[in-house]
């Protein structure tokens, strides 16, 4: 068995933990706004970006985070009509976002090895470019969400104090939009679609449960996120499966149990 | 000092809803806000803060005016991991000065609490933020005699201290005993 810190290993190893921390952190914000499903259509909207760059001889991950970043304008232009559809909107640009790439993987030779690794989630296709990327999102996440959390969440509680203060709503909402789609984008590119989803989903779903108050929640979503990432990476290297469905099945295992065991208190 | 100055306004939403209306409010006052339901005492509340649209008249507002509104309705918080700490840090609000019976909730995850803490903690949270104006809509929805009768002690501090209030209320006695005039909407 090739240890982790094997240098083939090593790069997809701390890509993964970037995204582990990342993902979740973003993902309590989403939910907090109860809009997790445009983290689906984000990143599955981010594949089909990521091939069509790969057939017009443009980096993938700029494709990808084209794409996505393209979501985020097109949710937020039809905001209003998306809360109206009550996810609607998010479950049609998923579903736009599957059909174009297994057409695009179908018909493009090119584009079929990258549609399988986004696909199949292989983490350990990735290398240092990656790494590069999910560093520096990590960075820029970290400051991002310093500056932008108490706007977020004081427009979620007090809507109308909020504009009271002056303050833009839409604003704050559009940069963090486009933060979450950047971010999904870069981690479909390097976990697949389903495991970038699955990171910015569930780990907030047990931090939402088992929380006491906010800080104590992200913290809980980010070691949430972090532990699954590494649990998956030695058992895929140990049991030589593919990452990105274990890592999804753990975090699977893991949500259910929180829920679980939390049952009867107050959520 | 005048603070606001309203003059001849009509506001509403895809139709006017109050007005026109005239009103000034020097520092330090506290004018109370009452007519039945639908009357439009929220949507006032609601045009000064640039959440509902003007038709006609308009609003003169001190520079750098800062105004705290407190909403009538809660915010969603099931299931969210969110505590009554927490709340008052956001507005900036100061958690001492909260009577025991409430102040021992403060850990207290949101969907914890009654709705009448809940309500107790969100008007403290508008209430006690940084503000030179304050909005307060229906305050005592939810709370019971013994909340009501230390909110009106807190108001009648805030007065006392220079603050200023309006206060939208369909409790007149309540708007008696805060409020140094009463504005009555048809």
């Amino acid at each position: 068995m090739m240890s982790p810190f094997d240098p083939l290993f090593f790069d997809p190893f701390l890509t993964g933990c970037a995204f582990g921390i990342v993902l979740p952190l973003l993902g309590v914000y989403l939910r907090l706004r109860g809009e997790w499903l445009a983290a689906l259509a984000f990143a599955q909207i981010s594949a089909p970006g990521a091939l069509l760059a790969v057939l017009f001889g443009v980096p993938s991950i700029a494709g990808g985070i084209a794409a996505a970043v393209l979501a985020a304008v097109f949710k937020q232009t039809f905001e209003s009509a998306a809360r109206k559809t009550r996810g609607t909107v998010y479950a049609i640009l998923f579903l736009l976002g599957w059909s174009a790439s297994v057409l695009l993987i179908v018909n493009l030779p090119v584009a079929e090895r990258m549609g399988h690794a986004l696909f199949d989630g292989q983490l350990y296709f990735t290398g240092r470019a990656h790494l590069i990327n999910a560093s520096v999102l990590t960075a820029v996440v970290f400051v991002f969400l310093r500056l932008v959390s108490k706007n977020l969440l004081l427009s979620h509680f007090f809507p109308d104090f909020f504009r009271a203060r002056g303050l833009s709503e839409r604003r704050a909402h559009y940069a963090f939009d486009l933060a979450a789609a950047i971010a999904l984008a870069l981690a479909t590119a390097s976990v697949g679609v389903m495991a970038a989803f699955a990171l910015i989903f569930i780990p907030p779903l047990i931090a939402f449960k088992w929380g006491a108050n906010w800080r104590r929640s992200t913290v809980i979503a980010a070691a949430s996120g972090g532990f699954a990432h590494i649990a998956a990476f030695l058992l895929a290297i140990a049991l030589d499966q593919p990452y990105g469905p274990l890592l999804t099945l753990l975090l699977i295992v893991m949500g259910g149990a929180s829920q679980i065991f939390r049952a009867g208190s107050p959520s | 000092m005048t603070l606001l100055e309203i003059e001849a306004l009509t506001a509403g939403y895809s139709a006017p809803v109050v007005g026109p209306l005239s009103l000034s409010l020097k520092r330090g006052e506290v004018i109370g806000m009452t007519g039945p339901n639908g009357s439009g005492k929220s949507t006032l509340l609601a045009a000064l803060t640039g959440g509902a649209r003007i038709f006609s008249g308009r609003i003169e507002k001190c520079p750098d005016l800062r105004i705290s509104l407190q909403q009538q309705r809660p915010p969603a918080v099931e299931g969210i991991p969110f505590c009554a700490a927490d709340l008052l840090a956001l507005t900036g609000a100061d958690p001492e000065g909260l009577p025991p019976w409430i102040l021992s909730r403060l850990s207290a995850r949101l969907d914890q609490l009654s709705g009448g803490q809940l309500q107790f903690f969100m008007l403290w949270a508008c209430l006690c933020a940084p503000a030179d104006l304050v909005l307060l809509d229906e305050p005592t929805n939810n709370l019971d005699p013994e909340s009501v009768a230390f909110l009106k002690t807190v108001l009648c501090r805030i007065k006392a201290g220079g603050g200023s209030l309006l206060v939208v209320s369909h409790e007149q006695d309540f708007i008696g005993a805060v409020c140094d005039r009463e504005v009555s909407l048809r």
